[in-house]
């Protein structure tokens, strides 16, 4: 017997641990000699009051969106792949040689070449750990963040050395060129009446992120990987037995967790910065783990975790804009919601589980 | 390259591999215990931050000191609370550690000194200085003229601070504590088969938050020595990774804690190595990238755990939450 009904799983549970790391948030607000409930007003009005607002929102949610997917994908098989912000990095070399060694005529053919080029680069960057861990038993965990580590290095090198313009000063490749750049929602949904979404980011790898969720539920629920997968995840034992082979879900859903962290990279590097440059990450590969966890790892959830850490990552560039709430604010909220979502999840659950206990008793 | 270069190099080594060593001999009782820890690194960066603001503010860095392992041992308690007590998951826990200590420390650091996320910088008594062995020579003129063993001596074994002397000091210390007392063998069994620990009478929880404590204790040393002693002040993530190359050294020294000291010396003369590549260029005659040099240490640990140079085989029962049987 289930001890809770699933929807108290599924809806309650995220939403009290969501209101405890706000709580502690606002009290952290509120020692650093802010007002908590002015700050959010800003926050709203800056990231959703606005279309441009709006644009920036969107913009972080795409690459989150991404991140989450891929963290939650290697979650279903019980892998927890930390090596997000490496494999987006690799992705991001993967763009830039699409994007500036291949003369693409238009950019609805620039943007598959740069997504096969991503994805390609992000899951060959996650083959090694999943290797790895299927054959030699090296911790998947380490291993990735080790990977984090030689993937900063690697592209440092690569950058400076090697595919950086001759004659510029900052570590960056050349400008992509004209055809490759993506609509931007401004592009897309601005009419000379009406100005929309004006110089915001966001661009039409949004879809592609919308895409991407519809493409990983189909894959989890609706496949017979996707049942391998979740088997796996749920018992290593019963999976063997029913002859599944587990090296070969290692390897497959880590491939797919690296290429969808290394699809990120086409938003970043080809629809905002049109360069590859150091540092194109921004942390959004730790940001997934929080985005995964938030949305239990379901598509939809992801969907919209993706999106509120979108408001708060640009409600928060707001606040350091016109308050003196640094941006780390951001980082703190984000560990938060790790901590609440993820590591004390039995915090909230044990008392809610012995709630509806006793409620059934009740009615029985 | 000459004599007093090398010693000079090797000096770093040891003021480099001293903040890794700490965190890693941490690490080591953790994991010993079987409580995975990734987050070494924030516990080091909000020691770093605390004993840097606190020493500033009292002009003592001893009492900056204290307030650094209490900070770290306060990250250490959340750990111990999500992970033994609500048996959440450990790496998960960790995460959240390492951003939470990101996070708070800046926007403290700006709340109290407005200085963009840093603390003022520290001298005279709010900062750790080397100590002066006697008879040792000081003045780099003096050095130079000396013959090598003096040059040894006053380079390479004087002038540290204490903590550095410390550290050295944890090892033999960690050594027999985990080998020698009867608190060892327990920590070392709760890591291994908590089940049979339950068996015995002996708490598994409460020998898994004395280790955790014990982790907290020297994560603070190791950031109070970054922001006191090797640099003079706290600047915005000041601990630069160092948590996750103890955490590779501790992966390298397959959880023992002698080879903790060798393989956090070897990180450590990495690390000095990155910071003089022109010495490299006149000893081997290649140039070697100071990116390959900064990957090394993971690399390293990445060939180690492939398991194609020995095998390093965790405690057996690391990272799982032991639920007492019914």
């Amino acid at each position: 017997m289930d001890k809770m009904p699933a929807w108290a799983d599924v809806v309650l549970i995220p939403l009290i641990s969501l209101l405890l790391a706000a709580l502690l948030s606002a009290l952290v607000i509120l020692g650093i000699g802010e007002n908590p409930i002015d700050a959010f007003k800003l926050m709203v009005d800056g990231a959703l009051m606005r279309s441009s607002g709006w644009g920036y929102t969107l913009y972080y949610a795409t690459n989150f969106i991404f991140t989450g997917l891929a963290v939650s994908v290697a979650f279903h098989a019980r892998m927890f792949n930390i090596g997000g912000e490496g494999q987006a990095m690799l992705g991001g070399l993967g763009v830039a040689l699409a994007c500036l060694y291949v003369p693409w005529p238009h950019w609805s053919l620039a943007i598959l070449g740069s997504s096969i080029g991503a994805a390609t680069f992000g899951a060959a960057w996650a083959l090694i750990p999943a290797y790895l861990q299927a054959k030699r038993g090296s911790h998947i965990v380490i291993t990735t963040i080790m990977f984090n580590f030689i993937a900063a290095a690697l592209l440092n090198y690569l950058l400076v050395n090697i595919l950086r313009p001759v004659g510029a000063m900052d570590p960056a490749t050349a400008q992509f060129a004209e055809p490759t750049h993506l609509p931007t929602f401004q592009d897309m949904f601005s009419t000379a009446a009406m100005p929309l979404f004006r110089g915001a980011p966001a661009n039409v790898t949004f879809f592609l992120a919308l895409l991407a969720c519809v493409l990983v539920w189909l894959l989890i629920w609706r496949t017979r990987l996707g049942y391998e997968i979740r088997a796996y995840g749920w018992s290593q034992t019963g999976a063997n037995y029913a002859g599944i082979s587990g090296t070969k879900i290692i390897i497959i859903a880590m491939l797919i967790s690296g290429g969808l962290a290394g699809m990120m990279a086409v938003n970043t590097t080809q629809g905002e910065a049109e360069r590859l440059i150091l540092n194109m990450t921004e942390g959004a590969g730790f940001i997934g783990i929080a985005v995964a966890l938030m949305g239990r790892n379901h598509p939809f959830g992801v969907l919209l975790a993706a999106i509120l850490f979108g408001f708060l990552y640009q409600g928060g560039a707001e606040l350091a804009l016109w308050t003196s709430i640094p941006r780390e604010l951001i980082v703190v909220i984000q560990a938060l919601v790790i901590l609440f979502t993820g590591a004390l999840d039995n915090m909230v659950r044990m008392p809610l589980e012995r709630l509806f206990l006793a409620m059934r008793r009740k009615e029985g | 390259m000459d004599f007093l270069t090398l010693v000079q190099v090797l000096d770093s080594t040891i003021r480099l591999a001293t903040p890794l060593l700490l965190a890693c001999l941490a690490g080591l009782f953790s994991e010993r215990a079987g409580i995975f820890d990734i987050g070494l690194e924030g516990k080091m960066l909000a020691a770093a931050f605390f004993s840097a603001a606190v020493a500033f503010m009292t002009g003592s860095v001893w009492v900056g000191l204290l307030a650094g392992i209490g900070a770290s041992m306060v990250l250490s308690a959340l750990h111990g609370v999500a992970s033994i007590t609500f048996r959440g998951n450990q790496l998960i826990s960790g995460v959240a550690i390492n951003f939470l200590a990101a996070g708070m420390t800046v926007l403290i650091a700006q709340h109290w000194f407005s200085q963009g996320g840093r603390t003022p910088s520290l001298s005279g008594a709010a900062r750790f200085e080397g100590i002066v062995w006697p008879g040792a020579l000081t003045r780099i003129r003096d050095i130079k003229e000396a013959g090598p063993l003096m040059q040894v001596y006053s380079e390479l074994i004087s002038g540290h601070s204490i903590l550095v002397y410390m550290a050295l000091f944890a090892v033999p210390a960690t050594w027999w504590i985990l080998y020698r007392t009867r608190f060892g063998l327990r920590l070392r069994a709760v890591g291994e088969n908590p089940a049979a620990v339950d068996t015995a009478g002996v708490s598994v929880v409460g020998l898994r938050f004395a280790a955790v404590g014990i982790c907290g204790l020297l994560c603070g040393i190791a950031g109070a020595y970054l922001a006191t002693a090797l640099q003079a002040g706290f600047v915005k993530d000041m601990s630069a990774g160092r948590g996750y190359i103890a955490l590779a050294a501790l992966i390298f020294a397959k959880w023992r804690p002698w080879y903790a000291l060798m393989s956090t010396l070897l990180f450590g003369f990495l690390q000095a190595l990155a910071l003089r590549p022109d010495l490299i260029e006149t000893a081997v005659g290649v140039k070697v990238q100071v990116q390959l040099l900064d990957a090394l240490p993971y690399i390293l640990t990445v060939i180690i755990l492939a398991g194609f140079v020995g095998k390093a085989i965790p405690p057996r029962a690391g990272g799982e939450p032991y639920v007492k049987e019914r």
